[in-house]
């Protein structure tokens, strides 16, 4: 029974870490030195707003998933399977096409500017346009619409869990809809909020696709910077500081679920989403 | 009619389509320990969420204390519910799920602290408010969800099979329990059972339902023994239903024979249904029985014997604490007493008769063997 877990793990995750390991905590000539590590320092500006932009985005992604999975998961069940097909959707086209597309929808020239301006100059308005594109809020904007399912998903699956008795039982003691929500349903689907942040967090602070393509270099993440060290776009290719900070990104992701597992840990045994 | 809590009149209710409720009229008095008793699909749980609130009635009305409450929903009712399989909240400890209506009605800390001690003293639970629910055995649960409803002090409580997920043992200890918790609080409990046993031995009065409609109002005492039609007589407790005659008043015909009985009021040679009850047959000698027959099985109960008898093609059962033997050929005794005649009813012809019962399976496989023994008699 374990045996092919254990090829598994070895093959997808002790490996794989074992090697960032041995990256970071090397040099060149492969013999060991903290310096890595330690030359780590210089980028963290690069690691605060990468936090930052990915801890926006999954605030955002929780304010829109939460009311959306709520809604679904109030609806006939045919309904409700039309609706979470809906919610994947985009995610059956490509990761980079989706993005790119934003691109042309943001631009200075594209979709949203261009409409604003004819419309305008049809009341004789000369309208610069706005600035969209190349932003922070590009790169939050191009988060929160690539993860948003990954959002959505666990919260439903929690929310179609709640027993309907229990719901029952609450308005039996007096409860009415605002404290059945408060006090029922938001605790009892704290697992898939949990799982939700924890699946739209972790991809948006290592994201380099999103900053590249929608914030055009304007910000670099630190997925921007490891993707540099290991492909040397903008220099020399270095694994080792690539890896260290790869491994600085991994403990930093590792303390923020700890956080909030700890919220979690009631919860637990209700059944958390998808993780 | 004062006395009335709650008093449902021509409660309609289908779901798509199919009616559940039929015309439902029923009176409800304060302080009274009533239960709904019927085979599932009969409407009592429908009943009961109407009471609650979570369930609108398509016609009729709902009266508690005398006003009409129809469009009142059931976080403004005084009246809470026990559910099926508890309802517990999981992400609340047990004090928090005692607790959670006086949380609601914002009552201080310290009044709810006092409140749901008294409960789980009520409960016998003390020394249990940090546990969590799912640690709870399922009598345990049970008297959580009991505290957690009556600490909100309503006025009627309703039970929706609340021991239904117990096992026989808990279940007996927790009818007693149940009834002293009625008396001592002095609510209305509204009782919602397919089991016959749990009903004659909680209630104060038994309604009996089947396909949405009240087939019987009365004490367990009136229900057992006086019975008004087949469908209640075989529901409650075991039954022997037989086709009969009323010859005249106090005397009846059936099973080829005439026996005195204690009813009157039927028409001169009505057509009626007999129901004599398996413990009240006495078994006699065969020559001495006013009714004669074989003996076609027997099962040891603990308390008595369960033997089935084939009179003239009829299959009786009799529980008796003498054993007899399959094959044997003995007679019934029936006392006048234990005889009781009820009119016709669409009932009649469906129940009280045990040929199709379990216990005969056994017998049809062994029927070849079996009639070549009737060919030597």
């Amino acid at each position: 029974m374990t045996a092919p877990f254990s090829v598994w793990m070895a093959i997808f995750v002790i490996i794989p870490i074992g090697l960032v390991l041995y990256y970071a905590l090397t040099d060149s000539e492969g013999s060991f030195t903290l310096s890595n590590i330690a030359s780590i320092w210089e980028y963290k500006g690069t690691y605060l707003i990468s936090l930052e932009l990915a801890f926006v985005a999954t605030v955002l992604c929780l304010i829109l998933a939460y009311p959306l999975a709520y809604i679904i998961s109030r609806m006939k069940t045919h309904s409700q399977n039309t609706m979470v097909m809906l919610v994947m959707l985009p995610m059956w086209m490509n990761f980079l096409i989706r993005t790119y597309a934003w691109m042309t929808i943001l631009e200075d020239t594209g979709l949203i500017n261009t409409v604003i301006k004819a419309f305008l100059s049809l009341f004789g308005y000369e309208f610069e346009g706005f600035s969209m594109i190349n932003t922070n809020g590009a790169i939050i904007l191009g988060m929160v619409y690539n993860f948003l399912p990954y959002m959505v998903l666990p919260i439903y699956t929690c929310l179609t869990k709640i027993d309907n008795k229990l719901i029952e039982a609450a308005r039996d003691l007096g409860a009415n809809s605002l404290n059945v929500f408060t006090k029922v349903i938001l605790p009892q689907s704290m697992p898939g909020i949990i799982s939700g942040i924890t699946m739209v967090f972790v991809p948006a602070v290592s994201t380099f696709v999103i900053s590249k393509l929608l914030g055009g270099g304007m910000t670099y993440l630190i997925g921007d910077i490891i993707e540099n060290y290991f492909l040397g776009n903008t220099g020399e290719v270095n694994y080792n500081v690539g890896a260290a900070l790869s491994l600085v990104l991994m403990i930093l992701i590792l303390i923020s679920t700890g956080i909030m597992n700890h919220f979690d840990d009631d919860a637990k045994e209700s059944g958390g989403g998808l993780i | 009619m004062a006395n009335n809590i709650i008093d449902l009149k021509n409660i309609s209710v289908s779901f798509d389509g199919e009616q559940v409720l039929k015309n439902l009229n029923l009176q409800i008095e304060d302080k009274e320990f009533l239960t709904l008793l019927g085979p599932s699909g009969c409407g009592k749980t429908t009943t009961l969420r109407i009471i609650a609130g979570f369930l609108q009635p398509d016609s009729g009305d709902v009266i508690f204390d005398g006003k009409i409450i129809n469009g009142v929903p059931a976080h403004k009712r005084q009246v809470n519910t026990i559910f099926q399989r508890y309802a517990l909240f999981p992400h609340l400890n047990v004090f928090e799920n005692i607790a959670f209506g006086l949380r609601i009605r914002k009552k201080s800390d310290k009044e709810i602290k006092q409140a749901v001690s008294h409960m789980l003293d009520l409960v016998n639970l003390r020394g249990f408010e940090t546990r969590s629910v799912d640690s709870l055995s399922g009598g345990q649960q049970q008297r959580v969800a009991i505290a957690r409803a009556l600490i909100v002090n309503p006025r009627v409580l309703l039970l929706d099979e609340p021991l239904g997920a117990l096992d026989l043992k808990l279940r007996k200890d927790m009818q007693n329990e149940l009834k002293n918790i009625q008396q001592q609080m002095g609510i209305t409990f509204i009782y919602v059972t397919h089991d016959q046993e749990e009903a004659l031995s909680m209630s104060d009065k038994i309604v009996v339902m089947n396909n949405g409609e009240i087939q019987q109002i009365g004490a367990p005492i009136d229900i057992y023994n006086e019975p008004v039609n087949a469908f209640v007589a075989d529901f409650i407790g075991e039954s022997n239903i037989v086709d009969g005659i009323m010859k005249e008043d106090y005397l009846c015909e059936f099973s080829g024979n005439t026996f005195k009985c204690l009813d009157k009021g039927f028409g001169k040679n009505e057509a009626v249904d007999v129901v004599v009850r398996p413990e009240d047959v006495d078994v006699v000698p065969f020559e001495q029985g006013m009714l004669r027959g074989r003996v076609t099985s027997v099962t040891f109960k603990g308390v008595h014997f369960e033997i089935i008898v084939d009179i003239g093609g009829f299959k009786w059962m009799i529980q008796s604490t003498d054993e007899q033997y399959p094959g044997d050929n003995i007679g019934l005794y029936i006392e006048p007493d234990a005889i009781h005649i009820m009119k016709k009813s669409e009932y009649s012809g469906l129940y009280g008769d045990f040929s199709s019962y379990s216990e005969e399976f056994d017998e049809l496989s062994e029927v070849d063997a079996d009639s070549e023994e009737s060919k030597d008699e």
